[in-house]
């Protein structure tokens, strides 16, 4: 990939998240910037200036702070929002509410989209998950030699959200060329990348339209039909929303489930525990979650602003590594170590305050769920150390390839 | 009940009392992540928004203490809290 800031020599100073070697090596850049104990905040000037805060403390306070801090654009790209041709709707509702939008209209929002995700409106997807789990297990034949990123871990999240929101289960190649668009490619020439946002935003025309005519039992029919205080939901907010549920429903979930497979054929004694005791599962699912969280959101500063002696100007972009402050040795203990049976786990994975992950509930059925399948159905596998395992750019984190050897098959 | 066994059985009920764990959800804090229903259902439960309450007042019944603090020690917005 491309990179038109050029390679990175100083992460305190010029940092880069979408420099392929960030996500490569980001326990060993975290723990050499946490060394500067004065200063826990990473700084670059590309993208206009970005601020990384390192430390629970840092990453809970500001994800907190919607005085300071807006939701706007969630996503750090080239261009700020003030610079782009035609600019994300303001804030409070930005581009994909309710992830980009601030109070109060941030709750209206998202109170919309809760109960659709609620856990006892998730638990029934169960069946359907491993059923789509186990299939994708046996389209694998009796090949020594398998990838559990591309043939198994990327299409799980792709199915379930296509399925609530009534996309073609076909299209989830598209769904996932969005996601690299969306996320993996903030540095890649403007240009390039509106000319596949006009694809993107044709097609969700074309399906949205397609369901006011022939209205369904799925998402986008509720969103058509949903109304804020009285009124029927504007047309952009129902393409935002879309927009979120399908580009943050795919990949962190993919991420996640390839960490912790990553994990599992990296640490054989992990994976012999968990073969033997499924009833540590979930309790090891929690423990991934923490460690390999998959993703990294971001805000905007309002105004200048001056944070723990940070100097932030307006419109800088800050990221919010929750992935950091989930090995912050202040609040976990052993933090670096991935421990399984880890009982006390305040991870923030899925964010904290008001902007929770709202699918947190599916991603957690979808990762305990493909785990599960994967023990029962290969309970001894390896890393396969002749090919290399590829790892996302930019704010989600998981491996796009994960070359693993099937030892044990069911 | 006899007069008499009246004021053992208002002590025994006040020692009770004051035995009782009980557990509480700040709805203002909490943002649905789920994990204190996920852990300890018998103490708490979740509405049609995701959002989580304790059961019974928050009174948890004997053996179910370590739930209890399972599920405080693993709420990432610090919403739940422990009378004792």
């Amino acid at each position: 990939m491309t990179n038109l800031y050029g390679p990175v020599s100083d992460w305190q100073n010029d940092f880069d998240h979408a420099d392929p070697s960030y996500n490569e090596n980001i326990h060993e850049i975290w723990n050499d910037l946490l060394e500067n104990k004065k200063c826990p905040v990473a700084h670059t000037a590309r993208y206009g200036g970005t601020w990384l805060p390192l430390t629970h403390e840092y990453v809970h306070e500001i994800a907190y702070d919607t005085e300071h801090f807006t939701s706007r654009s969630v996503v750090v790209s080239r261009l700020k929002p003030s610079q782009m041709e035609i600019p994300p709707p303001p804030a409070p509702i930005g581009n994909a509410p309710p992830i980009s939008s601030d109070p109060p209209f941030h709750h209206e929002a998202r109170r919309l989209l809760l109960p659709a995700f609620a856990p006892k409106k998730i638990e029934p997807w169960e069946d359907e998950v491993r059923q789509i789990c186990n299939e994708l297990i046996d389209n694998m034949g009796d090949a020594e030699f398998v990838d559990a990123a591309i043939q198994y871990a990327q299409h799980i999240p792709v199915m379930v959200i296509a399925r609530m929101l009534g996309l073609p289960l076909e299209d989830s190649d598209k769904f996932r060329g969005w996601v690299h668009l969306v996320l993996e490619s903030v540095n890649e020439e403007p240009e390039k990348r509106r000319k596949k946002f006009e694809e993107f935003e044709a097609y969700l025309s074309y399906h949205v339209q397609d369901h006011i005519e022939n209205p369904r039992d799925d998402l986008i029919t509720y969103l058509l039909n949903a109304e804020i205080m009285g009124n029927k939901l504007m047309p952009e907010h129902v393409r935002g929303t879309i927009v979120l549920l399908l580009i943050a429903g795919i990949d962190t979930t993919w991420s996640g489930i390839g960490s912790s497979l990553w994990h599992l054929a990296t640490n054989s004694v992990d994976r012999r525990r968990l073969v033997e005791n499924p009833g540590l599962r979930p309790t090891a699912v929690e423990e991934f979650l923490r460690a390999y969280a998959p993703v990294t959101m971001a805000r905007l500063v309002k105004e200048d602003y001056d944070f723990h002696g940070c100097p932030m100007k307006a419109e800088d972009w800050v990221l919010l590594p929750f992935p950091a402050a989930n090995r912050d040795p202040s609040v976990f203990e052993e933090a670096d170590k991935v421990i399984i049976d880890r009982e006390e786990n305040r991870h923030a994975a899925f964010g904290l305050g008001i902007h929770r992950c709202v699918g947190s509930n599916l991603a957690r059925l979808e990762m305990n769920v493909a785990i599960d399948v994967f023990l029962e159905r290969f309970p001894d596998f390896e890393l396969n150390t002749s090919e290399e395992v590829k790892w996302s750019v930019g704010q989600v984190r998981g491996p796009r390839s994960l070359p693993v050897r099937v030892l044990a098959r069911r | 009940m006899r007069m008499d066994d009246a004021p053992m059985c208002s002590f025994l009920s006040v020692s009770r009392t004051l035995q009782v764990m009980r557990v509480r959800v700040d709805t203002a804090k909490c943002q649905g992540h789920n994990r204190c229903y996920a852990l300890a259902p018998e103490l708490f439960d979740v509405d049609d928004y995701g959002n989580a309450h304790e059961l019974n007042d928050g009174v948890v019944p004997a053996g179910l203490e370590d739930k209890a603090r399972l599920a405080l020690a693993n709420c990432p917005e610090y919403a739940i809290s422990i009378e004792e």
